[in-house]
Protein backbone atom coordinates (compact mmCIF):
# COMPACT_ATOMS: atom_id res chain seq x y z
CA UNK A 1 0.00 0.00 0.00
CA UNK A 2 1.35 3.47 -0.83
CA UNK A 3 2.38 5.05 2.03
CA UNK A 4 3.32 9.21 3.26
CA UNK A 5 6.82 10.15 4.52
CA UNK A 6 5.25 10.39 8.31
CA UNK A 7 3.56 7.40 8.06
CA UNK A 8 7.07 5.31 7.13
CA UNK A 9 8.99 7.20 10.14
CA UNK A 10 6.07 5.50 12.24
CA UNK A 11 6.14 2.46 10.53
CA UNK A 12 9.79 2.59 11.22
CA UNK A 13 9.82 3.18 14.52
CA UNK A 14 6.60 1.26 15.53
CA UNK A 15 8.94 -2.17 14.39
CA UNK A 16 6.34 -2.54 10.95
CA UNK A 17 6.17 -3.34 7.40
CA UNK A 18 3.51 -0.81 6.76
CA UNK A 19 0.60 1.14 8.91
CA UNK A 20 -2.39 3.12 7.34
CA UNK A 21 -4.67 6.01 8.76
CA UNK A 22 -6.58 5.19 11.60
CA UNK A 23 -4.60 2.76 13.17
CA UNK A 24 -3.23 2.90 16.74
CA UNK A 25 0.80 2.06 16.79
CA UNK A 26 3.35 2.03 19.22
CA UNK A 27 6.13 3.94 18.47
CA UNK A 28 9.27 4.88 19.76
CA UNK A 29 10.57 8.03 20.29
CA UNK A 30 13.83 9.94 19.46
CA UNK A 31 13.67 13.05 22.20
CA UNK A 32 11.38 13.04 24.66
CA UNK A 33 11.14 17.06 25.68
CA UNK A 34 9.67 18.69 29.04
CA UNK A 35 9.19 22.19 29.88
CA UNK A 36 9.41 24.06 32.99
CA UNK A 37 5.98 24.87 33.79
CA UNK A 38 5.23 21.10 33.26
CA UNK A 39 6.23 19.78 37.02
CA UNK A 40 2.92 17.42 36.49
CA UNK A 41 5.10 15.03 34.07
CA UNK A 42 7.53 14.20 37.28
CA UNK A 43 4.40 14.03 39.76
CA UNK A 44 2.68 11.34 36.88
CA UNK A 45 5.95 9.95 36.75
CA UNK A 46 6.21 9.48 40.17
CA UNK A 47 2.65 8.11 40.58
CA UNK A 48 3.84 5.63 38.33
CA UNK A 49 6.14 4.08 40.43
CA UNK A 50 8.89 6.33 39.31
CA UNK A 51 12.27 4.78 38.93
CA UNK A 52 14.90 5.17 36.26
CA UNK A 53 14.16 6.38 33.13
CA UNK A 54 14.52 5.07 29.90
CA UNK A 55 17.32 6.42 28.67
CA UNK A 56 18.69 9.67 29.76
CA UNK A 57 20.11 10.68 26.58
CA UNK A 58 16.68 10.78 25.10
CA UNK A 59 15.16 13.18 27.59
CA UNK A 60 15.49 17.05 27.14
CA UNK A 61 14.33 19.93 29.81
CA UNK A 62 13.17 23.16 28.67
CA UNK A 63 13.21 26.01 31.05
CA UNK A 64 11.99 28.72 28.35
CA UNK A 65 8.64 29.25 29.71
CA UNK A 66 9.51 31.21 32.43
CA UNK A 67 13.01 32.51 31.81
CA UNK A 68 14.39 33.81 34.17
CA UNK A 69 11.26 33.06 36.44
CA UNK A 70 9.24 35.49 37.47
CA UNK A 71 8.16 33.79 40.24
CA UNK A 72 8.88 31.46 43.21
CA UNK A 73 6.49 28.84 42.46
CA UNK A 74 8.28 28.99 38.93
CA UNK A 75 11.61 28.85 40.33
CA UNK A 76 10.93 26.30 42.57
CA UNK A 77 9.42 24.06 39.93
CA UNK A 78 12.77 24.43 38.10
CA UNK A 79 14.86 23.66 40.95
CA UNK A 80 12.98 20.50 41.32
CA UNK A 81 13.30 19.49 37.64
CA UNK A 82 17.30 20.20 38.19
CA UNK A 83 17.51 17.75 41.28
CA UNK A 84 15.53 14.97 39.24
CA UNK A 85 17.23 15.71 36.24
CA UNK A 86 20.94 15.49 37.89
CA UNK A 87 19.86 12.25 39.94
CA UNK A 88 18.30 10.62 36.55
CA UNK A 89 21.53 11.37 34.80
CA UNK A 90 19.83 13.46 32.29
CA UNK A 91 22.12 16.27 30.99
CA UNK A 92 20.26 17.97 28.47
CA UNK A 93 18.50 21.09 30.77
CA UNK A 94 18.16 24.06 28.11
CA UNK A 95 18.60 26.64 30.95
CA UNK A 96 16.57 30.29 31.51
CA UNK A 97 18.82 31.48 28.85
CA UNK A 98 19.00 29.32 26.17
CA UNK A 99 15.81 30.27 24.54
CA UNK A 100 12.35 28.66 23.60
CA UNK A 101 12.62 24.33 22.98
CA UNK A 102 11.65 24.61 19.61
CA UNK A 103 14.49 27.17 18.51
CA UNK A 104 17.25 25.74 20.43
CA UNK A 105 16.36 21.82 19.80
CA UNK A 106 16.72 22.44 16.29
CA UNK A 107 19.56 24.82 16.61
CA UNK A 108 21.48 22.03 18.57
CA UNK A 109 21.23 19.53 16.36
CA UNK A 110 18.71 17.22 17.96
CA UNK A 111 16.26 17.34 15.14
CA UNK A 112 16.52 15.41 12.20
CA UNK A 113 14.89 14.21 9.43
CA UNK A 114 12.68 10.66 10.29
CA UNK A 115 13.02 11.09 13.92
CA UNK A 116 10.00 11.42 16.79
CA UNK A 117 10.12 14.18 18.88
CA UNK A 118 7.46 14.57 21.56
CA UNK A 119 7.43 17.64 23.81
CA UNK A 120 5.05 19.06 26.62
CA UNK A 121 4.35 21.88 24.30
CA UNK A 122 1.33 22.55 21.59
CA UNK A 123 3.61 23.82 19.00
CA UNK A 124 6.14 20.89 18.59
CA UNK A 125 4.55 20.80 15.03
CA UNK A 126 7.03 23.83 14.62
CA UNK A 127 9.90 20.84 13.67
CA UNK A 128 8.13 18.80 10.74
CA UNK A 129 9.65 21.55 8.35
CA UNK A 130 12.86 18.97 9.06
CA UNK A 131 10.87 16.43 8.26
CA UNK A 132 10.25 14.63 11.61
CA UNK A 133 7.53 13.75 13.25
CA UNK A 134 6.86 16.14 15.90
CA UNK A 135 3.78 16.94 18.28
CA UNK A 136 2.85 18.22 21.49
CA UNK A 137 1.45 15.78 24.29
CA UNK A 138 0.08 16.80 28.09
CA UNK A 139 2.16 15.41 31.03
CA UNK A 140 1.30 12.01 31.32
CA UNK A 141 1.81 11.15 28.03
CA UNK A 142 4.86 12.07 28.55
CA UNK A 143 5.76 10.36 31.80
CA UNK A 144 4.69 7.47 29.66
CA UNK A 145 7.69 7.73 27.70
CA UNK A 146 10.21 8.58 30.08
CA UNK A 147 9.46 5.13 31.63
CA UNK A 148 8.65 3.14 28.43
CA UNK A 149 10.63 5.24 25.61
CA UNK A 150 7.38 4.67 23.58
CA UNK A 151 3.98 6.10 23.53
CA UNK A 152 0.87 5.13 21.39
CA UNK A 153 -0.40 7.15 17.96
CA UNK A 154 -3.24 6.69 15.89
CA UNK A 155 -1.46 6.98 12.44
CA UNK A 156 -3.05 10.33 10.80
CA UNK A 157 -4.34 11.05 7.35
CA UNK A 158 -2.23 13.66 5.64
CA UNK A 159 -3.47 16.54 4.14
CA UNK A 160 -1.33 18.11 1.51
CA UNK A 161 -1.10 22.40 1.07
CA UNK A 162 -0.02 23.28 -2.26
CA UNK A 163 1.53 26.73 -1.88
CA UNK A 164 1.80 28.38 -5.18
CA UNK A 165 2.82 31.64 -6.88
CA UNK A 166 5.13 34.44 -5.82
CA UNK A 167 4.59 36.49 -2.79
CA UNK A 168 4.13 39.93 -2.75
CA UNK A 169 7.11 42.10 -1.06
CA UNK A 170 5.66 42.75 2.72
CA UNK A 171 4.15 39.41 2.84
CA UNK A 172 5.61 36.22 5.41
CA UNK A 173 4.96 33.17 5.81
CA UNK A 174 3.03 33.94 8.82
CA UNK A 175 0.50 35.84 6.47
CA UNK A 176 0.58 32.98 4.49
CA UNK A 177 -0.58 30.88 8.05
CA UNK A 178 -3.15 33.63 8.86
CA UNK A 179 -4.63 33.60 5.78
CA UNK A 180 -5.06 30.07 5.72
CA UNK A 181 -6.83 30.11 9.33
CA UNK A 182 -8.92 32.34 7.66
CA UNK A 183 -10.22 30.36 4.65
CA UNK A 184 -10.17 27.02 6.13
CA UNK A 185 -11.06 27.30 10.03
CA UNK A 186 -9.34 26.17 13.06
CA UNK A 187 -9.96 22.76 13.00
CA UNK A 188 -9.81 21.71 9.44
CA UNK A 189 -6.69 19.51 10.13
CA UNK A 190 -7.77 17.85 13.21
CA UNK A 191 -5.79 14.67 14.58
CA UNK A 192 -4.08 15.24 10.54
CA UNK A 193 -0.82 15.82 9.71
CA UNK A 194 -0.73 18.85 7.45
CA UNK A 195 1.78 18.78 4.71
CA UNK A 196 3.41 21.91 2.87
CA UNK A 197 4.36 21.81 -0.69
CA UNK A 198 5.11 23.33 -4.23
CA UNK A 199 7.33 26.57 -5.00
CA UNK A 200 6.57 28.86 -2.13
CA UNK A 201 7.55 26.66 0.48
CA UNK A 202 10.82 25.57 -1.72
CA UNK A 203 11.83 28.92 -1.93
CA UNK A 204 10.99 29.84 1.65
CA UNK A 205 14.01 29.78 4.24
CA UNK A 206 14.37 27.24 7.12
CA UNK A 207 12.80 29.80 9.85
CA UNK A 208 9.77 30.66 7.24
CA UNK A 209 9.10 26.87 6.98
CA UNK A 210 8.83 26.83 10.78
CA UNK A 211 6.30 29.14 10.99
CA UNK A 212 3.82 27.25 8.58
CA UNK A 213 4.52 24.31 10.10
CA UNK A 214 4.17 26.18 13.80
CA UNK A 215 0.90 27.75 13.25
CA UNK A 216 -0.56 24.80 11.87
CA UNK A 217 -1.26 23.52 15.49
CA UNK A 218 -3.95 26.45 15.35
CA UNK A 219 -5.51 24.51 12.34
CA UNK A 220 -5.81 21.69 14.78
CA UNK A 221 -3.07 19.43 13.24
CA UNK A 222 -1.36 16.95 15.12
CA UNK A 223 1.83 17.37 13.03
CA UNK A 224 3.71 18.51 10.01
CA UNK A 225 5.43 17.98 7.05
CA UNK A 226 7.51 19.27 4.69
CA UNK A 227 9.50 17.49 2.47
CA UNK A 228 13.70 17.88 3.07
CA UNK A 229 15.41 19.08 0.37
CA UNK A 230 18.67 20.82 -0.01
CA UNK A 231 18.35 24.02 2.26
CA UNK A 232 16.88 21.09 4.91
CA UNK A 233 19.76 18.86 4.92
CA UNK A 234 22.39 21.48 4.72
CA UNK A 235 20.67 22.68 8.03
CA UNK A 236 20.77 19.82 9.60
CA UNK A 237 24.02 18.36 8.49
CA UNK A 238 25.82 21.66 9.70
CA UNK A 239 24.52 21.34 13.27
CA UNK A 240 24.47 17.43 13.70
CA UNK A 241 26.84 14.37 12.82
CA UNK A 242 24.28 11.78 13.55
CA UNK A 243 23.16 9.37 10.57
CA UNK A 244 19.38 9.97 9.59
CA UNK A 245 16.99 8.88 6.81
CA UNK A 246 14.80 11.03 4.47
CA UNK A 247 11.86 8.52 3.88
CA UNK A 248 9.89 9.17 0.45
CA UNK A 249 6.29 9.68 0.12
CA UNK A 250 5.07 6.73 -2.58
CA UNK A 251 4.23 8.54 -6.02
CA UNK A 252 0.64 7.20 -5.57
CA UNK A 253 -0.29 8.08 -1.86
CA UNK A 254 -3.62 9.21 -1.57
CA UNK A 255 -4.12 12.42 0.37
CA UNK A 256 -7.06 12.69 2.40
CA UNK A 257 -7.73 16.01 1.13
CA UNK A 258 -5.62 18.33 -1.33
CA UNK A 259 -6.03 22.32 -0.83
CA UNK A 260 -3.96 25.02 -3.47
CA UNK A 261 -3.23 28.47 -2.54
CA UNK A 262 -1.86 30.91 -5.39
CA UNK A 263 -0.68 33.67 -3.22
CA UNK A 264 0.28 35.98 -6.21
CA UNK A 265 -2.57 38.63 -4.74
CA UNK A 266 -2.07 37.82 -0.84
CA UNK A 267 -1.59 41.02 1.12
CA UNK A 268 -0.22 41.35 4.67
CA UNK A 269 -2.83 39.38 7.28
CA UNK A 270 -4.19 40.32 10.42
CA UNK A 271 -6.04 38.11 12.81
CA UNK A 272 -8.51 40.14 15.11
CA UNK A 273 -9.77 38.89 18.34
CA UNK A 274 -10.38 37.08 19.96
CA UNK A 275 -9.61 34.10 17.25
CA UNK A 276 -6.83 33.00 15.21
CA UNK A 277 -8.94 32.71 11.92
CA UNK A 278 -10.42 36.25 12.10
CA UNK A 279 -7.97 37.06 9.67
CA UNK A 280 -8.39 40.54 7.54
CA UNK A 281 -6.51 42.00 5.30
CA UNK A 282 -4.21 44.36 6.25
CA UNK A 283 -6.60 47.25 4.60
CA UNK A 284 -9.26 46.15 6.28
CA UNK A 285 -7.87 46.90 9.64
CA UNK A 286 -5.34 49.77 8.85
CA UNK A 287 -5.24 52.59 11.60
CA UNK A 288 -6.55 50.61 14.37
CA UNK A 289 -4.36 52.15 16.97
CA UNK A 290 -1.91 49.43 19.25
CA UNK A 291 -0.52 50.03 23.11
CA UNK A 292 1.92 47.81 22.84
CA UNK A 293 3.62 45.95 19.92
CA UNK A 294 5.58 42.23 20.91
CA UNK A 295 8.19 40.84 18.47
CA UNK A 296 8.91 37.52 19.96
CA UNK A 297 8.05 34.10 20.53
CA UNK A 298 8.57 30.45 18.39
CA UNK A 299 6.42 32.08 15.93
CA UNK A 300 7.87 35.35 15.40
CA UNK A 301 10.85 35.49 17.51
CA UNK A 302 13.88 34.09 14.99
CA UNK A 303 16.75 35.51 13.36
CA UNK A 304 14.43 35.72 9.88
CA UNK A 305 11.60 37.85 11.92
CA UNK A 306 14.02 40.24 14.03
CA UNK A 307 15.77 40.79 10.67
CA UNK A 308 12.65 42.01 8.95
CA UNK A 309 11.74 44.22 11.81
CA UNK A 310 15.00 45.63 12.01
CA UNK A 311 15.15 46.32 8.13
CA UNK A 312 12.10 48.37 9.07
CA UNK A 313 12.86 49.95 11.94
CA UNK A 314 16.81 51.09 11.90
CA UNK A 315 17.09 54.87 11.93
CA UNK A 316 13.14 55.40 13.38
CA UNK A 317 11.76 55.49 16.31
CA UNK A 318 8.65 54.40 17.53
CA UNK A 319 5.08 56.19 18.27
CA UNK A 320 4.91 57.88 21.44
CA UNK A 321 1.84 55.99 22.31
CA UNK A 322 3.49 52.41 22.10
CA UNK A 323 5.70 50.35 23.96
CA UNK A 324 7.52 47.80 21.69
CA UNK A 325 8.76 44.58 23.39
CA UNK A 326 11.24 42.54 21.41
CA UNK A 327 12.51 38.61 22.92
CA UNK A 328 14.42 36.39 20.67
CA UNK A 329 13.18 32.94 20.38
CA UNK A 330 16.63 31.37 21.61
CA UNK A 331 20.04 32.38 22.68
CA UNK A 332 21.57 31.74 18.91
CA UNK A 333 19.51 34.03 17.83
CA UNK A 334 20.02 36.61 20.18
CA UNK A 335 23.80 36.74 19.39
CA UNK A 336 23.23 37.05 15.73
CA UNK A 337 20.97 39.81 15.81
CA UNK A 338 24.04 41.36 18.70
CA UNK A 339 27.03 40.64 15.99
CA UNK A 340 24.26 41.92 13.17
CA UNK A 341 23.48 45.09 14.63
CA UNK A 342 19.87 44.43 14.94
CA UNK A 343 19.86 45.18 19.07
CA UNK A 344 21.47 48.42 18.44
CA UNK A 345 18.73 48.93 16.35
CA UNK A 346 15.68 48.18 18.82
CA UNK A 347 16.89 50.24 21.37
CA UNK A 348 17.69 53.47 19.76
CA UNK A 349 14.07 52.56 18.22
CA UNK A 350 12.71 52.75 22.13
CA UNK A 351 12.45 48.69 22.41
CA UNK A 352 12.50 47.16 25.54
CA UNK A 353 14.39 43.61 25.20
CA UNK A 354 14.06 40.77 27.20
CA UNK A 355 15.49 37.50 27.86
CA UNK A 356 14.96 34.87 24.76
CA UNK A 357 11.62 32.62 26.17
CA UNK A 358 8.02 32.22 25.78
CA UNK A 359 7.41 35.26 28.10
CA UNK A 360 4.58 37.32 26.76
CA UNK A 361 3.29 35.17 24.23
CA UNK A 362 1.35 32.52 26.70
CA UNK A 363 0.40 35.78 29.22
CA UNK A 364 3.18 34.28 31.61
CA UNK A 365 5.19 37.72 32.05
CA UNK A 366 7.65 40.20 30.34
CA UNK A 367 5.01 42.15 28.32
CA UNK A 368 1.65 41.46 29.91
CA UNK A 369 -1.39 43.92 28.74
CA UNK A 370 -3.68 46.00 30.69
CA UNK A 371 -7.76 45.79 30.23
CA UNK A 372 -8.92 48.26 27.22
CA UNK A 373 -5.25 48.00 25.97
CA UNK A 374 -4.75 46.26 22.36
CA UNK A 375 -1.37 44.21 21.37
CA UNK A 376 -0.28 43.43 17.91
CA UNK A 377 1.86 40.53 18.17
CA UNK A 378 4.10 38.28 16.41
CA UNK A 379 3.10 35.29 18.55
CA UNK A 380 0.59 32.26 17.95
CA UNK A 381 -2.33 33.10 19.69
CA UNK A 382 -4.83 35.73 20.52
CA UNK A 383 -7.47 34.14 22.63
CA UNK A 384 -9.26 36.00 25.24
CA UNK A 385 -6.89 36.53 28.52
CA UNK A 386 -3.58 34.89 26.24
CA UNK A 387 -1.44 37.98 26.65
CA UNK A 388 -2.90 39.50 29.52
CA UNK A 389 -6.20 41.02 30.43
CA UNK A 390 -9.06 38.92 29.35
CA UNK A 391 -10.76 42.37 28.67
CA UNK A 392 -7.60 43.16 26.42
CA UNK A 393 -7.64 42.48 22.18
CA UNK A 394 -4.84 40.75 20.51
CA UNK A 395 -3.72 40.77 16.52
CA UNK A 396 -1.58 38.22 15.33
CA UNK A 397 0.38 40.18 12.70
CA UNK A 398 3.83 38.84 11.13
CA UNK A 399 6.94 40.58 12.03
CA UNK A 400 7.24 43.66 9.09
CA UNK A 401 3.45 44.39 10.10
CA UNK A 402 4.60 44.54 13.73
CA UNK A 403 7.59 46.97 13.04
CA UNK A 404 5.35 49.39 10.46
CA UNK A 405 2.56 49.53 13.37
CA UNK A 406 5.25 50.37 16.56
CA UNK A 407 6.45 53.34 14.20
CA UNK A 408 3.28 55.26 13.58
CA UNK A 409 0.94 53.45 16.75
CA UNK A 410 -1.58 52.26 14.01
CA UNK A 411 -1.84 48.65 12.86
CA UNK A 412 -0.49 49.11 8.92
CA UNK A 413 2.42 47.50 6.50
CA UNK A 414 2.53 49.59 3.63
CA UNK A 415 5.24 47.20 1.86
CA UNK A 416 2.96 45.39 -0.45
CA UNK A 417 1.43 48.73 -2.22
CA UNK B 1 -18.27 3.42 35.30
CA UNK B 2 -19.92 4.17 32.02
CA UNK B 3 -22.56 6.42 32.64
CA UNK B 4 -23.28 10.09 33.90
CA UNK B 5 -26.33 11.60 34.79
CA UNK B 6 -26.31 15.43 35.57
CA UNK B 7 -27.50 18.96 35.47
CA UNK B 8 -25.72 20.91 31.84
CA UNK B 9 -23.28 23.99 31.87
CA UNK B 10 -23.56 25.19 28.47
CA UNK B 11 -20.70 26.52 26.68
CA UNK B 12 -19.94 27.85 23.15
CA UNK B 13 -17.19 26.91 20.52
CA UNK B 14 -13.49 26.90 20.56
CA UNK B 15 -13.26 27.17 24.59
CA UNK B 16 -9.82 27.20 24.71
CA UNK B 17 -7.56 26.36 27.00
CA UNK B 18 -6.35 29.60 28.38
CA UNK B 19 -10.15 29.96 28.77
CA UNK B 20 -10.13 26.66 30.83
CA UNK B 21 -7.22 27.02 33.30
CA UNK B 22 -5.06 30.22 32.42
CA UNK B 23 -1.39 29.96 31.91
CA UNK B 24 -1.16 32.74 35.34
CA UNK B 25 -2.10 29.26 37.21
CA UNK B 26 -0.13 27.02 35.51
CA UNK B 27 3.01 27.14 38.08
CA UNK B 28 0.67 24.96 41.15
CA UNK B 29 0.09 21.66 39.83
CA UNK B 30 -2.62 20.99 42.60
CA UNK B 31 -6.41 19.65 42.16
CA UNK B 32 -7.56 21.66 44.81
CA UNK B 33 -5.75 25.12 43.20
CA UNK B 34 -6.65 24.63 39.95
CA UNK B 35 -10.13 23.40 40.31
CA UNK B 36 -10.71 26.90 42.38
CA UNK B 37 -10.18 29.05 38.70
CA UNK B 38 -11.64 26.83 36.47
CA UNK B 39 -13.52 28.13 33.43
CA UNK B 40 -13.54 31.14 35.77
CA UNK B 41 -13.03 33.40 32.79
CA UNK B 42 -16.28 32.00 30.95
CA UNK B 43 -18.65 31.47 33.94
CA UNK B 44 -17.92 33.74 36.98
CA UNK B 45 -17.40 31.52 39.86
CA UNK B 46 -17.63 28.31 38.25
CA UNK B 47 -16.84 26.32 41.27
CA UNK B 48 -19.20 28.06 43.45
CA UNK B 49 -21.90 27.42 41.24
CA UNK B 50 -21.21 23.87 40.14
CA UNK B 51 -21.89 20.40 41.79
CA UNK B 52 -20.36 17.17 42.04
CA UNK B 53 -21.39 15.16 38.98
CA UNK B 54 -22.63 18.02 36.45
CA UNK B 55 -22.03 17.61 32.57
CA UNK B 56 -20.38 20.37 30.40
CA UNK B 57 -21.68 20.67 27.32
CA UNK B 58 -19.55 22.47 24.71
CA UNK B 59 -19.57 23.25 20.81
CA UNK B 60 -16.82 22.41 18.45
CA UNK B 61 -13.07 22.50 19.18
CA UNK B 62 -12.99 22.49 23.02
CA UNK B 63 -10.01 22.49 24.62
CA UNK B 64 -7.70 24.28 21.26
CA UNK B 65 -4.76 25.53 22.17
CA UNK B 66 -2.16 24.75 24.91
CA UNK B 67 -1.11 21.49 25.80
CA UNK B 68 -1.73 21.95 29.26
CA UNK B 69 -2.95 18.84 31.10
CA UNK B 70 -4.01 21.05 33.79
CA UNK B 71 -6.88 21.93 31.67
CA UNK B 72 -8.91 18.36 31.68
CA UNK B 73 -7.82 18.14 35.18
CA UNK B 74 -9.04 21.35 36.59
CA UNK B 75 -12.69 20.51 35.28
CA UNK B 76 -12.04 17.39 36.12
CA UNK B 77 -11.26 18.14 39.91
CA UNK B 78 -14.44 20.96 39.87
CA UNK B 79 -16.57 17.98 39.99
CA UNK B 80 -17.89 17.84 36.40
CA UNK B 81 -19.01 13.85 35.10
CA UNK B 82 -18.60 14.27 31.78
CA UNK B 83 -17.50 16.71 28.81
CA UNK B 84 -19.70 16.27 25.95
CA UNK B 85 -18.93 18.64 22.84
CA UNK B 86 -19.44 18.92 18.73
CA UNK B 87 -15.65 18.19 18.33
CA UNK B 88 -12.19 18.14 20.76
CA UNK B 89 -8.91 19.82 19.93
CA UNK B 90 -6.47 16.91 19.79
CA UNK B 91 -4.60 17.43 22.76
CA UNK B 92 -6.87 17.89 24.83
CA UNK B 93 -8.79 14.69 23.49
CA UNK B 94 -5.71 12.40 24.23
CA UNK B 95 -5.03 14.23 28.03
CA UNK B 96 -8.65 13.74 29.30
CA UNK B 97 -8.81 10.04 28.54
CA UNK B 98 -5.30 10.10 29.74
CA UNK B 99 -6.20 11.45 33.07
CA UNK B 100 -9.87 9.75 33.31
CA UNK B 101 -12.25 12.77 32.41
CA UNK B 102 -14.96 11.39 30.10
CA UNK B 103 -15.76 13.08 27.10
CA UNK B 104 -18.12 12.20 24.34
CA UNK B 105 -18.39 13.79 20.56
CA UNK B 106 -21.97 14.36 19.72
CA UNK B 107 -22.48 16.83 17.08
CA UNK B 108 -26.11 16.89 16.64
CA UNK B 109 -26.88 16.39 20.58
CA UNK B 110 -24.77 19.41 21.51
CA UNK B 111 -27.51 21.99 19.75
CA UNK B 112 -30.20 20.99 21.53
CA UNK B 113 -29.10 20.62 24.97
CA UNK B 114 -29.21 23.68 27.05
CA UNK B 115 -27.82 24.63 30.19
CA UNK B 116 -29.98 23.72 33.34
CA UNK B 117 -30.82 20.49 31.45
CA UNK B 118 -30.41 17.15 32.65
CA UNK B 119 -29.00 15.07 30.67
CA UNK B 120 -27.67 11.03 30.67
CA UNK B 121 -24.93 9.75 29.00
CA UNK B 122 -23.41 6.67 28.22
CA UNK B 123 -20.03 6.62 27.03
CA UNK B 124 -19.53 3.19 25.81
CA UNK B 125 -23.21 2.54 24.93
CA UNK B 126 -23.28 5.79 22.80
CA UNK B 127 -26.01 7.86 23.75
CA UNK B 128 -27.09 11.20 25.29
CA UNK B 129 -30.90 10.99 26.80
CA UNK B 130 -32.24 14.82 27.65
CA UNK B 131 -34.11 14.40 30.65
CA UNK B 132 -35.51 17.31 30.42
CA UNK B 133 -36.71 17.55 27.16
CA UNK B 134 -37.15 13.53 26.29
CA UNK B 135 -34.53 13.98 23.09
CA UNK B 136 -31.82 11.00 22.70
CA UNK B 137 -29.03 11.14 20.30
CA UNK B 138 -26.49 8.78 19.72
CA UNK B 139 -22.52 9.56 19.76
CA UNK B 140 -19.43 8.33 18.70
CA UNK B 141 -17.69 5.38 20.85
CA UNK B 142 -14.06 4.86 21.03
CA UNK B 143 -11.96 2.42 19.60
CA UNK B 144 -10.90 -0.69 21.44
CA UNK B 145 -7.51 0.47 22.57
CA UNK B 146 -9.28 3.61 24.49
CA UNK B 147 -11.81 1.92 25.60
CA UNK B 148 -9.02 -0.19 27.78
CA UNK B 149 -7.22 2.92 29.07
CA UNK B 150 -11.29 3.72 30.23
CA UNK B 151 -11.51 0.37 32.10
CA UNK B 152 -7.72 0.84 33.45
CA UNK B 153 -9.29 4.95 34.57
CA UNK B 154 -6.45 6.27 33.44
CA UNK B 155 -3.42 6.08 31.28
CA UNK B 156 -0.77 5.56 34.05
CA UNK B 157 -3.08 2.73 35.53
CA UNK B 158 -2.98 1.37 32.19
CA UNK B 159 0.76 1.52 31.75
CA UNK B 160 1.33 0.19 35.28
CA UNK B 161 -0.20 -2.85 34.57
CA UNK B 162 1.58 -3.03 30.88
CA UNK B 163 5.50 -2.42 32.31
CA UNK B 164 7.81 -4.23 34.15
CA UNK B 165 9.70 -1.06 36.05
CA UNK B 166 13.25 -0.57 35.07
CA UNK B 167 14.48 -0.87 38.85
Amino acid sequence: MPMHAIHKILAEKSGKQEVKAGEIVNAKVDIAGINDIYLTVLISYDDMGGGKVWDPEKIVFFFDHNAPSPTIKGASNQKVMSEFAREQGIKKIFKINEGICHSVLSESGLVKPGDIIIITDSHTTTLGAFGAFATGVGSTDLAVIMMTGELWFRVPEVINVKLEGTLKDGVMAKDIALHMLGELGTEFATYKVIEYSDSVVEKLSIDERMVLCNMSVEMGAKSTYIRPNSKTIEYVKSRSHAPFIVHETDPDFIYDKEYIFNLDNLLPQVSIPDSVDNARNIEEVEGISIDQVFIGSCTGGKLTDLEAAANILKGKKIAESVRLVVTPSSKEVLTKAIERGYYQTFLDAGAAITTPGCGACFGGHSGLIAAGEKCATTSNRNFPGRMGSIEAGVYLVSPITAAYTAITGKLNNPQYK
Amino acid sequence: MTKYIGKVWRVGDDIDTDLIIAARYLNDASEEFLKMHCLEDVIPDFIGKIQKGDILVAGKNFGCGSSREHAPVAIKAAGISCVIAQSFARIFYRNAINIGLPIVTASEAVWGISTGDNVEVDVNQGYIYNVTTGEEYETETFPPFIQEIIKAGNLLNYVKGRVKFND
